[in-house]
């Protein structure tokens, strides 16, 4: 299907199980055990030995030589597989660095060997016994030093400009121009990198924790240079991945490796400390943002640059790309630089480009209001825009930021905000409120889906789409329920298997909106198939209701259309330009009270609130767990998440999940979401819109806004740790 | 981790002689931190005795009027008992500050005093620390210090103590018991149990090999407000910055000892005659010597931050 043309109404919009309050479906299995996650699969013919690996100790240079005599020879060991052993192997399509192969080290903790033993222990311990020479290279590690290093990347667009920047602001009213940075972040999900590897002669079956299985099986036959028709690849179950898991890991070419050499299955998963440095990581930023504004608050100039680093071969962090669009303002410009770091990959982490940014610009935009005498709320209502600013021919499908911020305001009781920063106090408290814009684009990504009806009236849905924890089992199956007129109960969903038609996966806050569009489509087909199969002339009259088919007076079971034999369909969204005609994002406002302890200038959330425009939402429960979610992402980015740079031996050291600090429930108390009831049929014919991603857009400013009103302390380097604070803080001597 | 051999311990004198007859014997108790240790080979036992079978797990009062608490209470029993909390508050809301309910429920008193540094560098093995490796250098001097100590360190190390409870326990000069190889026993005050750095970071305390922790013996109960205040990054399940015990009586004497700043639960007896004085006074004597990083600098503001909101406490 493709779909060029704003979505009409369709079945869908009847909302008797889309948009309705389901519980996931998939909660019971995780609940109880029994969801089989990566390195959890137990298959009773497999007699699975254990991968572990080794990374590399120097962060850059190469590797003279390596003497694994001491690891073959330790107890229960089957294999060393060494990565100078094995020679340069094709790098994948997504990958920057190498995930293995070769004698070249491009970072710290990038994988140089896996060492296969009949236990896990047995394996950790002969890891421990690989002995390496390396020749050791200096590098660059730190991005404030290599800022002026920095180049114009050559993909993308790294700069965009309308009316002429430099002129207006210079002659603006009222002007701006401060600098931001926000430090290098890991994933930190849960579930670590995990796959198993079991070869039956020249094909290969991995089960691993995968957001996108296609960019896995190509990346991985790429990798092994192996036809990727003979790559089956399993993930059914994720705990998180939060874009970490987007694309093909260590984990997954060891244990194939590793299972080709041992000739038995092997089980590898990357210990905590390599989520750090050995996988991927969202980018530090510096940024750069001048306003330019007359008194009334209209802003007639705006630019925002931002540098980031990263391995040779690998992208900036865009963080500028919702300057372009959240606000008015005739002249602006952006730009985007990157250098180059020996730091380990920097790649894709929720809300790519836009956490970051808005974390940088959401601060401006509080300090400028601030300046111009306004209110946040209202100097972000002045400038709202229903075009793109750099196009104005071009509309947005849909754009509510207004409603976001005038719901929110109320809803929190915006109006008791002290004006005066550092004017509320209880206790030891100082206690502030900061608001913050929402702004995430809405991507549009092919998916296709296979449905099956079979004699018992039971339809089943098949689509390499993956569940990373957001809910994708439960929204896929109430999309097949609304277009087959069939209770949830009766949908059954397989996902994550390469076997099934290519999804969107999850990645981007796409996988919504694309995924179940894919079923639709899908299904729109079947429906098609049914009706034939009965007799009726046009599908396009017919009701899909209660388990029946229904056209005028007829009436009929929908299972006899499958009476004989089970009824399959399969199809594929695509997208045409309706996202050049316009410009489709989400949009939302963040709300945060927080209270700083005068004394030790301790930041605690007290509440928080979110309100999304984000299109039809699919399920409210599934939604409100993603941003709530995303907002307590944003506390971390906020307060306490960094990965320190040792700027002088190149890696990331607080590797584990008592340094690398996220928030824990005592951190985050009371949390609120709101969901402004809207569609937007430019999007698909699912009239949603992405969420995930949103819900983090903004956050981590709103904190730092309440802070600053709590505390009259402006901190403009993230994370807002206590030692940025004391010193601004009254005296309590 | 290593392959090691494993016994269990039934009476206290066996395991001390085990320990002392075996190189590289360890005695495991929790296990909270040692296994984790082990796992990164920072730790490399080639045989552990378990102690938790010793019998050594009861509270007891003492005839000094005092509680005697088994090396083998574990730390959620001891924060839930009747007696420290009423006479020893300080040390309940120390131990209830740390970790989190399921670290504490295995985490016992003496694995607690005897926890090692958080240092990033002491549990990265591909990186040079002193402590774990002597010679090797020392990372975080030139590298990631913000946790680390301001005072009592050296140019060979500047890793901090992490425990809360031993915090509580300083300012209660709380007195270690423990029965060495052949038999003989000790009492060690607390003040003296953990070593400075020097220049052998690594040997952390006092004991010899095969010495073996019995009990720690509280004195009786000090009167007065007993406050535990621990500053850190996140509500819950963090390392202190700094944390304050104190104990202060209506005219504004008492005791104070601080944690997160030093090799070793930091208290000064000079300093804290300064208490009526203020929370500035008691920290510049507090702090006299301390040679901050750049990273860590903070911390001398916010001890003294931290101590005036803890003394304000205690007026209020
Ligand atoms: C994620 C995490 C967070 C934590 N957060 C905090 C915190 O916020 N505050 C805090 O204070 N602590 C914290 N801890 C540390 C925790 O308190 C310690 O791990 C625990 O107290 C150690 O006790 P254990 O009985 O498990 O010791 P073990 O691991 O069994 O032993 C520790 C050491 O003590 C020795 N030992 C044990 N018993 C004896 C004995 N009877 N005689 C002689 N030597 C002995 C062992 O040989 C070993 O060297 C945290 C730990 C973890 C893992
Ligand atoms: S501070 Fe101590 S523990 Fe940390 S790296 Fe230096 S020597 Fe090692």
């Amino acid at each position: 299907m493709r779909f060029d043309t704003p979505a009409m109404t369709n079945p869908i919009d009847q909302g008797k199980v889309v948009g309705q309050r389901i519980h996931r479906i998939d909660g019971p299995l995780k609940t109880t055990g029994r969801a089989v996650y990566a390195y959890e699969w137990h298959d009773s013919n497999g007699r699975y030995v254990y991968g572990y690996i080794v990374g590399s100790a120097i962060a850059k240079g190469r590797i003279r030589s390596m003497d694994v005599s001491a690891a073959r020879n330790a107890p229960g060991v089957l294999a060393v597989v060494t990565s100078d052993g094995i020679g340069d192997l094709k790098k994948g399509k997504y990958n920057t660095a190498k995930l293995f192969g070769g004698t070249e080290i491009q970072h710290y903790h990038q994988a140089i060997a896996v060492v296969v033993a009949e236990t896990f222990e047995e394996a950790r311990a002969a890891a421990a016994l690989v002995k390496v020479d390396y020749a050791e290279e200096k590098g660059a590690f730190d991005l404030e030093a290599a800022k002026d290093t920095a180049v114009k990347p050559e993909e993308g667009e790294p700069d965009s400009a309308a009316g002429d920047f430099d002129a207006a602001f210079e002659t603006a009213a009222v002007k701006f121009d401060q600098t931001y940075t926000t430090p290098d972040q890991s994933h930190a999900m849960m579930e670590p990198h995990a796959s198993i590897a079991a070869w039956n002669g020249d094909e290969l079956t991995v089960w691993t924790s995968s957001q996108m299985i296609d960019w896995w099986r190509t990346d991985l036959a790429t990798t092994l240079g192996i036809d990727k028709e003979k790559v089956h690849i399993m993930s059914p179950f994720i705990g998180g991945g939060f874009g970490c898991k987007l694309f093909l890991r260590a984990d997954a070419v060891l244990a194939a490796l590793a299972a080709r050499e041992a000739k038995r299955p092997v089980k590898v998963a990357l210990p905590r400390p390599f989520l750090m440095n050995n996988t991927t990581h969202r980018p530090a930023t510096i940024q750069r943002i001048r306003i330019g504004a007359e008194r009334d608050g209209r802003i007639t100039a705006i630019a925002h640059e931002s540098w980031s680093g990263d391995l040779p071969g690998g992208g900036p962090e865009v963080a500028v790309q919702q300057t372009r669009l959240l606000y008015a303002g005739a002249n602006r410009m952006t730009a985007t630089r990157l250098a180059t770091l020996d730091l380990p990959e920097g790649n894709a982490m929720r809300a790519p480009g836009e956490a970051p940014g808005m974390m940088a610009l959401e601060i401006a935009i509080d300090e400028m209001a601030e300046r111009l005498g306004r209110d946040p709320v209202d100097f972000r209502i002045i400038n709202d825009t229903q075009v793109d600013p750099e196009k104005p021919e071009r509309p947005f499908s849909h754009r509510n930021l207004v409603g976001c911020l005038r719901t929110g305001a109320e809803r929190f009781g915006w109006q008791d905000r002290s004006k005066q920063p550092g004017g509320r106090r209880e206790g030891n408290w100082l206690v502030g409120m900061g608001v913050a814009s929402a702004f995430r684009n809405n991507l549009l990504v092919p998916s296709g889906a296979r449905v099956r009806l079979d004699r018992e009236g039971i339809v089943t849905v098949e689509t390499d789409m993956t569940d990373i924890g957001t809910g994708s089992y439960t929204i896929i199956a109430q999309t097949a329920a609304e277009m087959l007129g069939v209770p949830v109960d009766k949908v059954a969903v397989s996902l994550g298997d390469s076997r099934f038609p290519v999804s969107s996966g999850s990645g981007g806050q796409f996988g919504g909106n694309c995924s179940t569009a894919g079923v639709y489509a899908a299904c729109v087909k079947l429906r098609e198939a049914v009706a034939q199969k009965l007799g009726f002339n046009s599908p396009d009259e017919l009701t899909f209701s209660g388990g029946e088919v229904r056209a005028g007076d007829r009436r009929m079971p929908l299972a006899q259309a499958a009476s004989d034999e089970a009824l399959v369909a399969e199809d594929r969204i695509e997208f045409g330009d309706l996202d050049k005609t316009h410009q489709q994002s989400t949009f939302g406002a963040h709300f945060v009270e927080v209270g700083v302890d005068v004394a030790t200038g301790e930041t605690r959330i007290r509440r928080m609130l979110a309100v999304c425009g984000a299109g039809r939402i699919l399920n409210p429960i599934t939604a409100r767990s993603q941003v709530i979610g995303a907002m307590t992402m944003g506390v971390g980015g906020a307060l306490s998440e960094e990965l320190v740079v040792d700027t002088e031996r190149g890696f990331f050291v607080n590797h584990d999940l008592a340094a690398y600090e996220v928030p824990v429930h005592a951190d985050i108390p009371h949390q609120e979401v709101i969901f402004l009831d809207e569609s937007d049929p430019m999007s698909s014919p699912m009239k949603a819109k992405g969420i995930a991603e949103l819900g983090l857009c903004g956050v981590a400013a709103a904190v730092a806004n309440a802070i600053y009103n709590a505390t009259g302390v402006r901190v403009r380097k993230y994370p807002i740790t206590l030692d940025k604070l004391i010193n601004g803080l009254p005296e309590v001597s | 981790m290593r392959a090691f051999s494993y016994e269990r311990a039934s009476t206290i004198e066996a395991a001390a002689k085990a320990a002392a007859s075996t190189d590289g014997a360890k005695f495991i108790a929790g296990g909270t931190n040692l296994l984790d240790l082990m796992k990164l080979e920072i730790e490399t036992p080639t045989h552990l005795i378990d102690v938790n079978r010793l019998g050594v797990d009861r509270i007891e009062p003492t005839p000094e009027g005092g509680l005697r608490i088994g090396a083998l209470v574990r730390n959620t029993d001891l924060a839930a008992d009747e007696r420290i909390r009423r006479d020893y508050a300080v040390l309940a809301r120390a131990l209830l500050a740390g970790a989190s309910g399921q670290l504490r429920n295995r985490a016992t008193t003496a694995g607690n005093l005897l926890q090692r540094t958080r240092c990033p560098y002491f549990y990265d093995t591909s990186q040079p620390c002193n402590k774990r490796q002597p010679g090797s250098g020392c990372s975080a001097l030139s590298g990631f210090s913000r946790q680390l100590a301001v005072v009592g360190v050296s140019d060979a190390c500047i890793a901090n103590h992490p425990s809360d409870m031993a915090v509580a326990m300083r300012a209660l000069d709380a007195i270690v018991e423990t029965v060495r190889s052949d038999g003989t026993t000790r009492s060690v005050p607390i003040a003296d149990l953990h070593r400075l750095p020097g220049d052998t970071p690594h040997i952390e305390h006092v004991l010899e090999r095969g010495e073996l922790i019995t009990a720690v013996v509280l004195p009786k109960p000090l009167s007065g407000k007993h406050i535990y205040r621990k500053v850190r990054d996140r509500a819950s399940y963090a390392f202190a910055l700094v944390s304050i015990a104190a104990v202060v009586l209506p005219d504004g004497t008492g005791r104070v000892a601080v944690g997160g700043i030093a090799p070793k639960p930091w208290r000064d007896e000079a300093a804290e005659r300064e208490l009526p004085n203020g929370a500035r006074a008691v920290t510049a004597k507090l702090l006299a010597n301390a040679r901050p990083t750049e990273q860590n600098a903070f911390k001398m503001a916010l001890v003294e931050r931290t101590l005036s909101a803890v003394l304000a406490e205690a007026r209020g």
